[in-house]
């Protein structure tokens, strides 16, 4: 397959468009501008509409329009800017939609900075928005993966009915790496039972909504959208395990900061220290199943992140604190080095 | 093996630029390879830098904070990274903005050429981030000239044509240098 030299958020506005993504509508913030960009210099020419909005409400609730017609849309945006878009990504997931917003997270809170971060776990996994309701959350940790995730994160959101984030950052974003797009088969997810496109007198309407003013009804509805849930949860976790086989001391951790884990585990293996890492490739849902599984022969986990930790609190609860769960971690837009986490691999799973 | 370099300079000097056409041509040689630039504040007219690794084997963390080979194109640039070179390291600074003269290491070799002038004497003003290029690869052997020939004619857009031979000169002039 041909090898292309790209930027991450470049690569993440051409694998939508390969993915069928028909509508983008966005508003501009470092570090995620080259994928609006990209979007406005090509979505036209592949027949589809770029609509740059005059904020990040009005885009979300963009996207929310275009996906009650059953085409494929998509949004992005970074930390305060995802912020913005809460309310809209509620009614998305409140009204049952296929959707995918893409975060590129940078330091926060407020208007925090422009370097990157992960300080919005918690946000992506947990309450993007008001009510009950959950997010696809989809972890790239290589440009590569910011393609094949956008791609899965389309398809996975039409088939359960439910908005998708990519949960990327700056780094993520601006850095480049050879990538190859993979031939994409038509997605022909049936949507004629629900989308609002047109009932030409020859159906019934078609409503999208969110407002069930009945209680009994809108917990119905809820508890049907859990029941969802559990599917999902049973079948789309993804992880990847590295030398977790017969590691002492198991390193958790996603995205950029998985690559600065991965170096730190090579170096701690050359030491003879047998460290390993199981790297979240979907945050939700968690890999439960994943964790317990690599942990196994491990004493201690050391949970890495661009955060004062978030993600640390979903290990613990994956292995019911069975075993010690250490944290280290840089905030602000501070990129941990290998160096700094193979002193801590030292510290807890170090020479006997 | 993964060869860990950093350019740096002010904006404008094209060090995203030098960055890019290592990264391409780690591209047109099979390897694995990240091209990571700053994107802070300090590119409007403070230093500007790029980290580009290129290796056998998958990247981890594509940030460079400890380079094998280092390119300074201001006194700025050399000030802050030069203690950051690894032992063993090469670098290679333009003479004509830069004095290197209070640099104590004895554990790195230092290549200093007047790229700038070198670029003006031979009209081919901007051309010193390319001019240190050249001087990179005679002294590493990390790719060869045809490599970058063929990497910076799939790099310069057709309608710019007219620049790679430019570019080519500028390549050769710093293999002389």
């Amino acid at each position: 397959m041909e090898r292309n030299l790209m930027k991450g958020n470049e690569a993440l506005a051409e694998a939508a468009i390969r993915a069928g993504c028909k509508c983008f509508f966005g508003y501009p913030i470092t570090p995620q501008t080259e994928l609006a960009a990209y979007m406005a210099k090509r979505m036209n020419k592949a027949g589809g509409v770029f609509l740059q909005a005059e904020s990040e409400i009005a885009a979300i609730n963009m996207v929310l329009g275009a996906a009650s017609t059953g085409v494929r849309a998509m949004t992005s945006s970074s930390s305060p800017g995802v912020s913005l878009k809460a309310e809209g990504i509620s009614y998305i997931a409140g009204s049952d939609l296929p959707a995918v917003i893409i975060n590129v997270q940078r330091g926060g809170p407020g208007l925090g900075g422009i370097q990157p971060s992960q300080a919005d776990y918690w946000q992506a996994t947990k309450a993007v928005g008001h009510g009950d309701f959950h997010l696809l959350v989809f972890a790239p940790s290589s440009v590569q993966e910011m393609v094949d995730m956008v791609i899965k994160a389309f398809d996975t959101a039409d088939k359960y009915r439910m908005p998708a984030m990519i949960l990327a950052d700056g780094l993520l974003g601006q850095m480049m790496e050879p990538v190859s797009f993979p031939e994409i088969t038509a997605n022909n997810v049936d949507k004629s039972s629900w989308a609002a496109d047109g009932h030409k007198n020859s159906r019934e309407h078609h409503i999208i909504n969110s407002l069930y003013l009945q209680p009994d009804k809108l917990e119905k509805s809820v508890k049907e959208r859990f029941e969802r849930y559990e599917t999902i949860k049973a079948t789309e976790t993804d992880a990847e395990l590295y030398l977790t086989e017969d590691c002492d001391i198991l390193l958790t951790a996603y995205g950029a900061t998985a690559r600065v884990v991965k170096s730190a585990v090579n170096a701690a293996r050359e030491q003879g220290i047998k460290a390993g890492m199981l790297r979240p490739k979907t945050l939700w849902p968690f890999p439960v199943k994943e964790l317990n599984e690599a942990c196994k022969t491990a004493s201690c986990i050391l949970d890495v992140e661009m955060s004062m930790g978030q993600m640390v609190d979903d290990v613990k609860l994956a292995i019911n604190c069975s075993k010690p769960v250490h944290f280290y971690g840089r905030t602000g837009g501070v990129i941990p080095t290998p160096a700094e986490v193979l002193e801590e691999i030292k510290k807890y799973g170090g020479a006997k | 093996m993964t060869t860990e370099i950093l350019l740096a300079g002010f904006g404008g000097q094209g060090v995203l630029f030098a960055g890019k056409i290592l990264a391409y041509c780690g591209l047109m040689d099979s390897k694995e390879l990240s091209w990571l630039p700053s994107y802070g504040p300090e590119m409007r007219g403070g230093t500007a830098n790029c980290s580009v690794c290129i290796s056998d084997e998958p990247i981890g963390s594509p940030l460079v904070l400890t380079p094998d080979l280092l390119i300074a194109m201001n006194q700025p640039s050399f000030d802050k990274f030069i203690n950051a070179v690894k032992p063993g390291g090469k670098v290679f600074i333009d003479s004509t903005l830069i004095d290197a003269s209070e640099c104590t290491r004895d554990d790195i070799e230092v290549f200093a050429i007047p790229s700038t002038q070198l670029a003006d004497e031979n009209e081919l003003k901007g051309g010193s981030n390319i001019i240190l290029l050249g001087k990179l690869i005679k002294e590493t052997g990390l790719f060869t000239l045809e490599t970058m020939k063929k990497t910076i004619e799939k790099v310069v857009p057709p309608t710019k044509a007219q620049l790679i031979a430019n570019n080519f000169r500028a390549i050769e002039l710093g293999m002389n240098s």
